[in-house]
């Protein structure tokens, strides 16, 4: 066995897993750094939950490791859990305790130091409703107390499986709020469909397919591209000519996307060029939203 | 930790109207079985002298009531026992233990241990009514106290093996009726003649604690059923 990079908070290798025959995950592997949000991504099927199941111990690999701060989640499984907070799908929430109680079940169960609970109230804006049932709270509230539960014993690695869904806007922007300050100090890793939410919170990303990793990179940290259309259209060479120019595709006779220079802007010369030489430029934008593109090409469906 | 999980459970446990209601239905059906046994044992008092030997009032009045308690244990531990896991499941509160740095055989044995608190004040109460009797004659204490250790280990073993069930299944309500469906069955086969039926039925080991026997290997029997059943609870939560 190789042995963990000791910046890893959490490091899956080749996880698979299968229900009766329909493989929901084939060989993903995760690696999470402390301080790093990482952005799970993938339509609705495409084996997220399950993924995060397993890294939290709720669900046993068919193959494949997880350890976490360097512990084996299989070989140790008390000591490993120990630095790990989990929000799943459907918040864990006993709806006949109150809030208080609830946070201080959680907190022992984790064993957390006793001072934690005001602090991670107020920091999920629950600190007037502590003495309030959870079963009569709104869905926004119950997910907070969800979210609370997961970091009330401040642990390396958050899990949080979909933590917006069914919040409304302002709730949305709170918790984003909320998971970006949690990822300059812990490893989080948040699952979600919503491509915004990765891109406004997220530093890396890792899209899943059908079981299947497809794509794992930096979060605007890949070069924003250009999409150009030109009614009398110059030559794939000619274009990758421009200074400032990395790479050109042809998407069509007549569109391109120009893949600049890091740090270069290639549009002015594009621009120019184009009147010089008459190329009858039509249109000329920054792709539209690179990790939507991605998105869209990795996960269409081979209908 | 156990102890973590054991408090939650008793808390949750007597914040639901369901252990309240059994507890209720419970201690009404022994109350009347009790006042209905010294109304007869009182009518039949005067003859009862004559004998040789007579039945005391423990044999007449506590002995049937442990039974009885026996009975209802039977048809209500199921109905307990079957939310323990079932429910946690369902509503996905599972994960909150199973994520945690907490062992299966501490989240199966807290619950076991929680359930057991309860039942063990459901037991204290049937005690308690027995001892009653103190305010009219003498009580036969090592009836009582073999009738008591019989319903606790009955109590434990039927609680393990609902515990199980509750593993096993998708849904409490199965839970509880797989559970009483098991523990008829298992008392139906008492009715077998041969060692065999009666070695295997919880209800002929029962029986001899609530004749005052207190034999090792009917000890045995209820320590192997419940350690049997909670064994395999604990592995059932591993395989999840």
């Amino acid at each position: 066995m190789d042995t963990p990079d000791p910046s890893l908070v959490l490091h899956a290798r080749d996880l698979r897993r299968s229900y009766g025959g329909r493989v929901a995950v084939d060989g993903v592997s995760i690696e999470l750094r402390k301080g790093e949000v990482l952005g799970f991504l993938g339509p609705n099927g495409a084996g997220k939950s399950t993924t995060m199941r397993m890294l939290t111990g709720n669900l046993l690999p068919d193959s494949g490791k997880v350890s976490l701060c360097g512990v084996d989640l299989f070989e140790q499984p008390l000591k490993a859990k120990e630095g790990l907070g989990y929000l799943p799908e459907i918040p864990p929430l006993y709806r006949d305790m109150s809030v208080d109680d609830y946070l201080k079940f959680a907190m022992r169960l984790h064993r957390a130091k006793t001072d934690a609970l005001a602090e991670t109230k107020a920091r999920c804006g629950l600190a007037d409703v502590g003495k309030r049932l959870i079963g009569s709270l709104s869905k926004g509230y119950q997910q907070r107390v969800g979210i609370a539960q997961a970091i009330i014993h401040d642990p390396d690695v958050i899990i949080l499986d979909e933590p917006t869904a069914g919040l409304d806007p302002n709730q949305i922007r709170e918790v984003r709020t909320l998971i970006r300050e949690l990822g300059d100090r812990h490893g989080v890793i948040l699952s979600t469909h919503i491509l915004s939410e990765v891109e406004g919170v997220c530093d890396r990303v890792q899209i899943l397919h059908r079981g299947r990793q497809v794509y794992c990179g930096e979060v605007g940290g890949g070069q924003q591209s250009i999409e150009a259309g030109f009614n009398n259209p110059p030559s794939v060479d000619e274009l990758a000519g421009i200074e400032g120019m990395a790479s050109v595709e042809a998407l069509s006779p007549n569109l391109f996307r120009l893949h600049p220079v890091k740090g270069l802007d290639p549009t002015e010369s594009v621009v120019r060029l184009a009147s010089e030489r008459n190329w009858k430029l039509q249109r000329i934008s920054p792709a539209r939203n690179s990790l939507e593109t991605i998105f869209a090409e990795l996960t269409r469906e081979a209908s | 930790m156990i102890r973590l999980v054991a408090i939650r459970e008793i808390r949750a446990l007597f914040a639901s109207s369901l252990a309240w209601i059994v507890l209720a239905i419970f201690q009404a059906i022994l109350a009347w079985i009790f006042l209905a046994r010294l109304d007869a044992f009182l009518g039949i008092q005067a003859k009862l002298q004559n004998i040789l030997n007579p039945p005391g009032v423990t044999e007449w009045i506590a002995a049937p009531l442990f039974s009885a308690a026996s009975m209802i244990f039977l048809m209500i531990i199921p109905l307990l026992t079957m939310r323990l896991i079932a429910d946690e499941a369902r509503n996905q509160t599972l994960t909150l233990l199973l994520s945690a740095p907490i062992s299966p055989a501490q989240i199966i044995l807290g619950k076991f241990l929680g359930l057991m608190a309860f039942l063990g004040a459901a037991i204290m109460l049937v005690l308690l009514m027995a001892l009653s009797l103190l305010l009219g004659g003498k009580l036969d204490f090592g009836l009582l106290l073999a009738n008591t250790l019989g319903l606790v280990l009955l109590a434990a073993s039927f609680s393990a093996l609902g515990l199980y069930l509750s593993c096993l299944s998708p849904h409490p309500f199965l839970a509880g009726i797989g559970g009483i469906g098991a523990l008829l069955g298992l008392w139906a086969v008492s009715f077998g003649s041969g060692s065999f039926f009666q070695a295997v039925s919880p209800a002929a080991h029962f029986e001899r604690f609530n004749q005052g026997l207190v034999d090792t290997g009917d000890i045995a029997y209820f320590s192997l059923f419940m350690i049997l059943f909670l064994t395999l609870s604990i592995w059932q939560l591993e395989k999840r």
